[in-house]
């Protein structure tokens, strides 16, 4: 009898592991990544590059040399905040700040907290934040560069949101939404087709990996708010559809505010934070000195998931 | 039958089912030459012996008595000599009495019907109904293995309204409630029906889910062809564990036991569907709870090797898998019960019991666990429990040595279904330690009652004087 395993039970596990829930996410970024290699070109293949490598080897470097435990390179947790970052910056950005950018990722957001799973704000938005006040020249260099498809005969341009920012709604009167849904050139790698990033997002809740109330919450409020001040004077502020397309709305709301780490657990405590984004970022766009904040609300509501935590809990059976 | 599929309103999960057995019809095991049957076989206190070594006995007489209010006859599944009274290890390697009995013929004691006659008449005495369920030790077979007679004489001013019979058998790999829902249909019947009488006329649902049409189909025929009064089938999703009291009733009822409450709080009396058969065998038969049918499965054994056993209790579990061919190369983990919420044997020589319902071979792929990583607060183990818990919570308490946070994050509420650890990426032995927190928070809280009830008694004989 001693060669057969004693233990509690259950006796088998579900299909999941840490490893394959980073899997799909990582399969859900892939069509919002290959549409900004074929309009990006190599600078964006860099980019992607430089930041993945950085990532997965920071941490590795980190876990074997300086806190002498075993690899979480594995779990490519680092390879998915790798990617993040990469869609969070401009192509144009050189390799050298986003290996900065990696180092504030992984090394001061994610390990010094103790790695996955403890870190209280979002790795990816830290780096961009980071990178955003240290170089704000790289970070806002709009120049398109040669992408695999000629998508566009402008060669620089500022994104839709620092247009209206500078020079007010009259100077976005001839953009189509439709542009702005398919193919947003002209920002951050990541925010440049809505579809694709749906897509994603789609296949995220689809799959059971995350639920859809923080990303559907952060909509609403965006909707909500923007179709207030939008009605009240529209010669001032910009419309709902516009706000939602552009500026990383949806891909914070889809793949940063739905990091599992640094978003409350229970469904209430996300709508909560949703609204919290939501508030935030329409706040910093039609008040704020930045022209979009998506990063900024979402790194402020990361602040409040240990109070949602506390105050929101799941339903009991048998105590109502 | 009812077309609409119900179920559970909180959390479970969905474990490929794997009722590799399904399609093997009941077999009979032969006789060994020795059985050993345990006094511990039912929630409670254990069973008091009342035959001596060198006793003949024969099949179905009473070798021991109750040894408290929860706690159950214990009839000889054999007939033959009483080789000795001594403590023996169960299947977790615990101590506890057996009856050891040499197996000589198979003589059956006086007054049990062995015919298969159908007897549909319902007695109408009910206090005789309850006393001959007692004296044929009838247990609930749907895990707990508490005492049905007690079960179905709810306290006074308490009234059952809905007699729910389980046929939910939401285990993975498990088959013989299947079987004998297939095999033994209009016996299960007319047991629910004794028990509706004995509950004073309530409704009754038989609740199965869907996945086992077969059975649905089989029970609603027999059912419509027996015409009692007020039992009806009701189809459920599946979904694990559907089959938990709380689950099921709230199912079926929509109504949620409270916290530490009992069933017959909200009107309802859950049975197995294997209880229901032996029930039907006690009044209508005569015949002491002696046998049981059990599932020799596992998805390391060939389909072929698969079967559903009828066996009497004290048959030792090595000579059941000797008999069926021995334990297979792959095993990594042999299993009484399902895997969700079954003990892993630690003790091979263990014998069946009223309750057992398996043998589950597990290969290392299917079983072994995962080395634990860090939590990463997805929550799934929060979406999965069925009692609304939150398990990473409880867990980080528990480390925390934290028991006020633990009680009042429920921790005495688990079920202990397994649906955490079954559904954590990482690995986390939640369920482990859920548990211990479970004890300690239920130690707390009994050691309160105590002091309470003492200091009621300090206040009250101070008043007297």
């Amino acid at each position: 009898m001693d060669k057969y395993l004693v233990s509690p039970n259950p006796h088998i596990h579900a299909a999941v592991s840490t490893q394959s829930l980073m899997r799909d996410v990582i399969i859900a970024l892939l069509p919002a990544v290959l549409v900004s290699i074929l309009f990006y070109g190599w600078s964006e293949i860099l980019v992607l590059a430089v930041s993945v490598a950085s990532c997965v080897l920071l941490e590795y470097a980190i876990t074997r040399w300086m806190l002498k435990t075993p690899s979480t390179i594995g779990d490519l947790s680092a390879v998915v905040t790798g990617l993040l970052l990469a869609m969070n910056l401009p192509s144009t950005t050189p390799w050298w700040v986003v290996l900065v950018g990696a180092i504030v990722a992984i090394g001061v957001a994610k390990m010094t907290f103790g790695g996955i799973g403890q870190n209280v704000f979002n790795p990816a938005i830290t780096a961009r934040v980071f990178l955003l006040i240290s170089f704000p020249t790289y970070m806002t260099d709009w120049t398109i560069p040669q992408g695999f498809i000629h998508a566009n005969d402008a060669v620089s341009g500022a994104t839709l949101l620092g247009m209206v920012s500078e020079g007010g709604l009259g100077s976005i009167a001839d953009v189509s939404y439709l542009r702005t849904l398919f193919l947003n050139i002209g920002g951050s790698a990541g925010e440049i087709s809505a579809i694709a990033l749906l897509i994603g997002f789609a296949y995220l809740v689809i799959r059971r990996v995350i639920k859809p109330w923080i990303t559907l919450s952060i909509f609403a409020t965006v909707i909500v708010i923007s179709g207030i001040f939008c009605l009240a004077d529209p010669s001032q502020f910009t419309d709902p559809v516009f706000n939602l397309l552009t500026g990383g709305i949806i891909l914070g709301a889809c793949f940063m505010a739905t990091d599992y780490v640094t978003s409350p657990m229970s469904d209430l405590g996300g709508v909560i934070y949703g609204i919290g984004i939501g508030v935030i970022v329409m706040m910093i766009r039609y008040f704020g000195s930045y022209p979009e904040g998506m990063s900024f609300a979402i790194l402020l509501m990361n602040m409040t998931v240990p109070l949602l935590n506390n105050w929101f809990h799941s339903k009991k059976f048998g105590r109502a | 039958m009812s077309n609409s599929k119900v179920t559970f309103r909180i959390g479970g999960v969905h474990p490929n089912d794997s009722k590799l057995a399904r399609n093997c019809a009941i077999e009979v095991l032969p006789l060994p030459q020795t059985v050993y049957i345990s006094m511990a076989q039912h929630l409670g206190a254990p069973a008091k012996p009342v035959v001596a070594v060198g006793d003949q006995v024969k099949v179905g007489q009473v070798i021991a008595e109750p040894g408290g209010f929860i706690s159950a006859f214990v009839h000889s599944s054999v007939s033959g000599t009483v080789k000795s009274i001594a403590p023996r290890k169960d299947i977790a390697g615990n101590m506890v009495p057996h009856i050891e009995i040499a197996v000589e013929g198979d003589e059956w004691a006086e007054g049990i019907d062995l015919s298969d006659t159908l007897v549909t008449a319902i007695p109408s005495d009910r206090a005789a109904v309850l006393e001959k369920i007692k004296a044929c030790g009838v247990v609930g077979l749907g895990g707990a293995t508490f005492p049905t007679h007690v079960k179905l004489n709810p306290a006074p001013g308490s009234k059952a309204e809905c007699l729910i019979l389980n046929g939910a058998e939401c285990e993975p790999y498990l088959t013989s409630d299947f079987r004998i829902l297939l095999e033994r249909t209009k016996e299960i019947v007319v047991g629910a029906a004794i028990m509706q009488m004995v509950l004073g006329g309530c409704r009754c649902v038989i609740g199965i889910e869907e996945i086992k049409p077969e059975a649905i189909e089989a029970m609603t025929a027999a059912v419509a062809e027996l015409g009692y009064k007020d039992i009806e089938v009701l189809s459920l999703k599946k979904r694990y564990p559907q089959g938990g009291e709380k689950q099921l009733i709230d199912a079926v009822m929509r109504r949620q036991v409270k916290s530490g409450g009992l069933p017959i709080s909200v009107g309802a009396v859950v049975q197995n569907v294997a209880t229901s058969l032996a029930v039907y065998e006690a009044v209508q038969k005569n015949k002491p709870l002696i046998t049981n049918t059990m599932t020799i499965t596992g998805d390391c054994l060939p389909v072929e090797r698969q079967h559903n056993y009828l066996f009497r209790i004290g048959m030792p579990l090595s000579y059941i898998a000797e008999y069926a061919g021995g334990i297979p190369e792959a095993a990594a983990k042999l299993i009484s019960g399902g895997p969700m919420m079954g003990r892993a044997i630690a003790n091979l020589d263990a014998t069946t019991v009223k309750g057992s319902s398996s043998i589950l071979y597990l290969s290392e792929a299917a079983t072994k666990r995962k080395p634990e990583s860090a939590c990463i607060r997805c929550g799934r183990c929060a979406d999965a429990c069925p009692m609304g818990l939150e398990p990473f919570l409880l867990n980080r308490l528990y480390k925390a040595g934290d028991i006020e946070g633990l009680e009042a994050g429920s921790a005495q509420d688990c079920i202990a279904c397994g649906c955490c650890l079954y559904s954590c990426p990482a690995n986390i032995p939640l369920l482990d330690n859920v548990n211990q927190a479970k004890g300690q928070v239920m130690g707390v809280i009994r050691a309160r009652a105590a002091a309470a009830k003492a200091a009621a008694e300090a206040a009250k004989a101070a008043e007297n004087k």
